[in-house]
């Protein structure tokens, strides 16, 4: 770009003079590396630009933005039916947890409220998307740092979660289930016990990888240690789900917040960890994994009979109003501020995704980190590109 | 035949020469077909290529004709000629470690006085054909990868010669003949059935020995130079082609030469209780066939399922506990064997 | 975390080595197939004596991608004596499985059960044109679509046929 404008060539002036302070004040020349747009390590199209003095970090900056599709934008011109659908695939691994906070948005400013079973097997898919979800991470934790087979059976074992989705919605990444008012359509005969049966695999697989992988002494070495987020630190960059509590913070919007979502239903626990180091954040979401197919298995156990939709027009016309909806999702904490004018469709959504937040960390966290540990250090944040982007 | 003498000295090397060229790249395909191919994908519950040839045999094949076939780029700003040169540093000395591998009680293509340290010195001429390769690839991760895998190969040089000195000291050898016939005639507490295979005695070498050869082939646990999630492909990423086959091949080759020298030094290599003469050069090299599997499945094995250390852990394993249990191992080999 | 320094590597030997002896989960596609549940949505399935070219549809697909042109017609009154009533026909029902996100907006927006999902997935073209399937195609797929499956325990039967 050939700069013409004053404003530009005093922009260009003020980069070069910035790069230079930068390299009398290190008095070194460094080398500047670009992790990404296309690489093995950043999970998606991010770019992470590091200054290396030989092997350790000196500056490092995520550059994001190469898998914006305007999501906020699109949903401004959307009908409520179509944005449910386009919204599974902002995380696209933990997809049926993309759809409920948007609709229960939806439902507040309605004001009506799904059927009991609706909200039961709501809880029930949005803990198997968070499985799906995290599966994925256990596995992909073990090729950033080398491991090549945990991911395998990371593949192998999720087909369980996502045939069951199959079974009931139609879709295997992208089930377009939740509507407004309930659910798409009952589950099909036999699916309890397909279910009971799939998240005794899962536990299944979780010990399988706390043998193979979390037990390792090389993974613990390589992961002990390193990338360690002090609490105050977390919560001011805005981190949420399994990094937060894997520094000792003790926070689970399923359990703080009120929502129609049945978690207190069932008995379960939130798992921290206090060292805040990137084993911490592996250990918790491991835990994770398990908490969630016990709260799977008492879903299933009391799922109450009913009806699935609540009664709703045929075309959806949502009052005028404002709603914030979080929850706790398999990333993180995402959230749907929906503001709609009385529309088909809403006036404005503005979605607050967890990557965006987890990854806003990588400059503090990095500088002084050696280049393998970068790898690790990103591969615990476990962030999805199409979740910082949108 | 057509009057030649074919035990004159020009046409038995010819023929050396021959059977080793061919040997590299069969040697090559049969570990990479057997264990990267198949024993991997059963490791991780998929069943690895089927379709090429009878349940993918001919995978690697394949392979080898597409890699053969592409295009031959140079990065713009690469050094010609070192660029080119540096996957034939890296085959040769390959190459060169086969000229001492016994298959048989005749089957040496030149039985060494000084066999082990001959392919010992050969097999670290590889760091110089990487740091060529990282170097002129003018790719900031290529020299990144070359550097550690510098770095990696020297600290390892020594657990592994070490390892292997005290074979020799038990042996009282260094050719690897010698050393196959000291544990064909050695004995087990006075049982003489099979030998004396050192693994028994030695079995903290071996150890050593395993953990040094699987440092020198970048394998993971290992493996920092050719990260492949972390530098593409360390310094092999810019090369393509039958460049990249060449570092392929040099690879396996280098895996089939070092267990084959693991199965020599530890295992007994050729030996056949009982079977000498020509049905030994018959059933030899089947023998140590089988004995190189065995090793090259524990190699792999420890690849598939292990992470892989930071460049400084592994530096730290090779310097602070490697190196000082071999010379301890060496010392307890020489009391031993001045004792008993 | 272990008490023998290097137990946790053995139990990982140990894994890759009990799964070495396993069978395979792969399913080798081509020779051997699998096949996906009733309600997997594969392709679109058109009835065509359902359709009233009402548009509905083509108006909710986030993508666009289904192409709609009808004509009127005259049908028979419905009683002796009445006025001969004006229908609307399709010329043209066409949907574009390049852009298709397989969302099922129009299939359950379809006031008059013209269309279905139908869990066949094995329809790749070469050319990307190939993948308009037009209506006599679409009315092909009727016949791979399944009877909806029954639901589980506890459900409420549906009234009316609304999928």
């Amino acid at each position: 770009m050939v700069a013409t404008t004053d404003w530009q060539k005093s922009a260009y002036i003020a980069g070069q003079a910035a790069d230079a302070r930068v390299n009398v004040e290190l008095e070194t020349e460094g080398m500047t590396l670009n992790l990404g747009p296309q690489h093995p390590a950043t999970h998606g199209t991010l770019r992470i630009v590091v200054r290396l003095d030989g092997e350790q970090v000196v500056w490092a900056e995520p550059v994001c933005g190469y898998m914006h599709r305007g999501y906020e934008k699109l949903c401004e011109v959307r009908t409520y039916p179509q944005v449910t659908t386009l919204v599974n695939r902002i995380d696209w691994l933990g997809h049926f947890a993309n759809e409920v906070p948007f609709i229960l948005a939806a439902e507040d400013l309605m004001g009506i409220e799904a059927p009991p079973r609706a909200q039961w097997i709501r809880t029930i898919f949005f803990e198997m998307a968070r499985i799906a979800n995290i599966t994925l991470f256990l596995g992909d934790m073990g090729v950033q740092l080398g491991a090549i087979t945990p991911i395998f059976f990371a593949f192998r074992d999720r087909e369980h979660v996502l045939n069951l989705m199959e079974a009931a919605t139609g879709g295997r990444f992208h089930p377009n289930y939740d509507r407004i008012g309930g659910l798409k359509e009952d589950l099909p005969r036999g699916w309890v016990e397909e279910a009971k049966a799939a998240m005794k695999k899962m536990r299944g697989f979780c010990d399988e990888i706390e043998d193979l992988l979390m037990g390792n002494e090389i993974f613990q070495k390589r992961t002990r240690g390193i990338g360690v987020i002090p609490p105050a630190v977390g919560l001011e960059y805005g981190l949420s789900g399994a990094n937060i509590r894997a520094s000792g913070v003790d926070w689970d919007i399923r359990r703080d917040e009120p929502s129609p979502l049945v978690y207190d239903q069932c008995d379960w626990k939130v798992w921290t960890h206090p060292d805040g180091d990137s084993f911490a954040r592996y250990w918790v979401r491991l835990q994770e994994t398990r908490e969630a197919t016990k709260i799977v298995d008492q879903l299933l156990d009391s799922l109450p009979a009913g009806s699935i939709q609540a009664k709703v027009p045929r075309i959806i016309k949502v009052p005028a109003g404002e709603s914030w909806v979080h929850t706790e999702n398999p990333l993180g904490e995402m959230g749907y501020y929906v503001v709609s004018q009385g529309g088909l469709g809403p006036f404005r959504v503005k979605i607050r995704t967890p990557s965006f937040n987890n990854v806003s960390i990588t400059p503090w966290l990095l500088r002084g980190v050696y280049v393998p540990d970068v790898i690790t250090i990103l591969a615990s944040l476990y962030f999805i590109l199409g979740d910082i982007d949108r | 035949m057509f009057g030649l003498d074919l035990t004159a000295y020009w046409a038995t090397t010819t023929l050396k020469v021959l059977v080793v060229l061919s040997l590299i790249p069969a040697g090559a395909i049969i570990l990479g077909y057997v264990f990267l191919l198949k024993m991997m994908s059963w490791m991780q519950s998929r069943m690895g290529p089927m379709e090429a040839g009878p349940r993918g045999s001919l995978q690697l094949v394949a392979d080898g004709v597409k890699f053969m076939q592409k295009e031959d780029i140079f990065p713009a700003r690469a050094d010609r000629f070192v660029f080119a040169a540096a996957p034939i540093v890296v085959l040769m000395s390959t190459f060169l470690l086969y000229i001492v591998i016994p298959a048989g009680p005749r089957l040496i293509v030149e039985d060494l006085d000084t066999g082990i340290f001959f392919a010992m010195a050969v097999s670290s001429l590889s760091v110089l054909g990487i740091l060529m390769a990282g170097w002129s690839s003018a790719n900031k991760y290529s020299l990144i990868g070359a550097l550690r895998a510098a770095g990696q190969l020297i600290a390892y040089e020594l657990p592994l010669v070490l390892a292997v000195v005290g074979v020799v000291v038990q042996a009282g050898t260094m050719s690897l003949q010698g050393i196959v016939k000291a544990q064909a005639g050695g004995e087990i507490f006075g049982v003489g059935l099979i030998g004396n295979p050192y693994i028994l005695t030695q079995f903290v070498g071996f150890a050593l020995f395993l953990a040094a050869t699987q440092a020198e082939l970048t394998q993971t646990p290992f493996d920092m130079p050719v990260a492949e999630s972390e530098l593409v492909a360390g310094y092999m990423t810019e090369y393509t082609g039958f460049r990249f086959l060449f570092f392929f091949m040099g690879e396996f080759g280098t895996a089939f030469a070092f267990s084959a020298i693991g199965a020599t030094l530890f295992l007994g290599g050729w030996y056949v209780p009982g079977v000498e003469g020509t049905l030994a050069d018959i059933l030899g090299p089947i023998v140590l066939g089988a004995k190189i599997m065995a090793i090259a499945f524990l190699i792999f094995w420890i690849r598939f399922s292990f992470p892989r250390f930071r460049e400084d852990q592994l530096q730290a394993v090779a310097w602070k506990y490697l190196i000082p249990l071999s010379l301890v191992n060496i010392v307890a080999t020489g009391i031993l064997k001045v004792v008993f | 975390m272990a008490e023998i320094p290097g137990l946790g590597l053995f139990k990982g030997l140990g894994v890759t080595w009990k799964t070495m002896w396993q069978p395979a989960v792969t399913v080798p596609y081509p020779h051997v197939k699998e096949a996906p549940p009733t309600r997997a949505r594969g392709v679109i399935a058109l009835k065509e004596e359902n359709c009233t070219v009402c548009m509905l549809c083509a108006r909710q697909c986030p993508d666009w991608c289904i192409y709609i042109e009808g004509y009127k017609d005259k049908a028979p009154p419905r009683r002796e004596g009445g006025k001969p009533r004006t229908v609307q026909k399709l010329d043209r029902f066409d949907i574009d499985y390049s852009l298709c996100m397989y969302c099922g907006i129009c299939v359950e927006v379809c006031p008059f059960d013209a269309l279905f999902w139908s869990p066949e997935f094995e329809y790749s073209e070469v050319k990307i044109a190939d993948l308009l399937h037009d209506k006599t195609k679409l009315g092909e797929w009727m016949e791979t679509v399944p009877e909806p499956p029954p639901l589980e325990a506890g459900a409420e039967a549906k009234k009316g046929a609304k999928k």
